[in-house]
């Protein structure tokens, strides 16, 4: 069973949740298709959705929300 | 009292632009930084520098007791606040103040009363200059705001009372769309600002954005002429000048009378800017907010009239009166300024941070470059996209827009993606050139000419 790892497409700070006051995009144990939203980089005041490359479940995200991300940093953690 | 010690509450090329002023005077700079701006140019050439926290502004340049405590361990007497983050929030002015400090700026009381678009529409209203027409004051419920709306006739726009930046504005063409629109706009105004008063505001539909700088000692008031700014992408300037080049001679008059009749009513002290739409078919000009700050574009001001304004700014906050009389400032000349961003033109302006492997800067006469870049520089994603502004001045308009094609030839940012590709295009626009544009004319273009930035 591979793991696969979703990586930060940008540089800046990460968000697991559309708003503050929305629930995450993804939670552990959620099944992730090719294309879903995982999240979302600000980068220089713009947002910008990360989408995954790979399908899955959710396994453990490998940073907090709000962290600060470098680009290509791994953010998710997926299982088969 | 003079100002000793002056801490720089901000970052990027508005912290270099202020030290650089400061220690013209004499005055010891102390420049505060995030985690992420240890090696930023703005700490290489402060006197002294203070770490404020994490690299994200809400945990830095937004944390007001982690500043107010930077500025009394440097033994500060002063602080400018330098544009955006907290140059326009009146607490921090206020909690400076109480602090013991001096705040770089007006009062707390002026900025609140300035920047409450509706407060600020009755104070321009009293001091006679004319306003764009909406509501009379802020609008608690959709009824209200809806009545407004019927009386000025669509579009409107819906803005929150306490938004800016182009923050909190919706568009709504008709009474359909206002139905739909307004009451999400106050949902969010709430979210948004803690604040769900609305304003409503008819929209001019071909304007062009043209503002008046004002230097004020709390007494008396010059104007150092206008500037346009009208090319414009998502409500942000990209492109700044002065003077405005279609403005006639009576209303240029007129309009600085009426911006230093404003700022003259409410005692203003420091620097500021007073923004007005103008319709060059009808010559009409309709004031839109006051600025309580130092504004990003303000070289080319300096340019044509040959005023240091931060220099003023610390001269006027250390209690000196103003040095100028109004016959004193002469304008001479066009200056044009365009900001250079970290963003890929050809990729519908995506954000582009990085390492800048190389930098040119552009020189020789009549040309300014203020930037926070230098050779080697990692630019962090946490903050906006602006590293530099190049500004040119000549003597008239189309010699500065030829100087400003010899400066961007001349600047080389390797490393990352830059905004200097828009400018070189829109310089050689026949629109631009014949400065045929208003607030809207860019994003149309940027329709039209995307190839052009590839």
């Amino acid at each position: 069973m591979a793991n696969k790892q979703v990586l930060s497409p940008l540089p800046g700070t990460f968000y697991r949740k559309p708003t503050p006051d929305d629930p995450a995009y993804k939670s552990e144990g959620d099944s992730v298709a090719v294309g879903d939203v995982i999240g979302l980089v600000e980068v220089m005041k713009s947002f910008h959705e990360v989408k995954s490359d790979a399908s899955g479940t959710v396994g453990s995200f490998l940073v907090e929300n709000e962290d600060a991300v470098m680009a290509g940093q791994p953010i998710l953690e997926l299982s088969d | 009292m003079t100002i000793r010690r002056l801490l720089i509450a901000n970052r990027g090329e508005i912290a270099v632009r202020i030290i650089r002023a400061a220690q013209e005077l004499g005055i010891h700079t102390i420049q505060v930084f995030s985690d992420a701006d240890a090696d930023s140019l703005a700490v290489k050439l402060a006197d002294d520098a203070v770490n404020i926290g994490g690299a994200q502004a809400s945990k830095s340049y937004l944390n007001i007791s982690a500043i107010i405590e930077a500025a009394k361990s440097s033994k500060a007497d002063a602080v400018h606040p330098g544009y955006g983050f907290f140059s326009e929030n009146a607490d921090f002015a206020d909690a400076v103040v109480a602090a013991g400090m001096i705040f770089v700026g007006p009062s707390g009381d002026t900025i609140r009363l300035m920047g409450d678009k509706v407060s600020a529409r009755q104070v321009a209203a009293k001091a006679g200059v004319l306003t764009v027409p909406g509501s009379d004051g802020r609008i608690e419920d959709i009824e209200e705001a809806r009545a407004v709306a019927d009386k000025t006739g669509f579009p409107v726009m819906i803005k929150a009372a306490a938004g800016g930046g182009g923050r909190g504005i919706r568009i709504v063409a008709d009474m359909a769309e206002f139905e739909l629109q307004a009451p999400q706009a106050k949902a969010e105004a709430e979210a948004a600002f803690g604040d769900g008063g609305l304003y409503i505001e008819k929209v001019i539909e071909s304007a062009r954005h043209i503002e008046v700088q004002v230097l004020g000692d709390g007494k008396n008031v010059v104007h150092c002429y206008e500037r346009e700014c009208s090319l414009q992408r998502r409500r942000q300037k990209v492109w700044e000048e002065a003077p405005a080049a279609v403005l006639p001679a009576d209303v240029r008059t007129e309009l600085c009378r009426a911006a230093v009749a404003l700022a003259v009513s409410v005692k203003y002290k420091g620097a500021g800017t007073v923004e007005f739409l103008y319709d060059d078919r009808t010559q009409a000009f309709h004031f839109i907010e006051m600025n309580t700050r130092i504004q990003v574009e303000h070289p080319v001001s300096e340019f044509i009239c040959g005023v240091d304004l931060v220099r003023e700014m610390l001269r006027i906050a250390g209690g000196e009166p103003l040095r100028y009389a109004q016959e004193d400032i002469v304008a001479r000349g066009h200056a044009i300024e365009v900001r250079i961003n970290a963003e890929d033109p050809a990729m519908d302006f995506m954000p582009f941070p990085g390492v800048v492997s190389e930098l040119i800067a552009p020189g020789g006469p009549g040309v300014r470059f203020d930037t926070m870049l230098y050779a080697g520089y990692a630019i962090p994603p946490f903050y906006d996209s602006l590293l530099g502004k190049l500004i040119v001045w000549d003597e008239d308009r189309s010699a500065a827009i030829a100087r400003l094609q010899r400066a961007l030839n001349e600047l080389e940012i390797e490393g990352v993606k830059t905004t200097k590709p828009l400018f070189i295009a829109l310089a050689a626009d026949g629109d631009v050139r014949e400065a045929r544009f208003d607030t809207r004319w860019l994003e149309g273009w940027l329709k039209q000419n995307k190839a052009k930035l590839a």
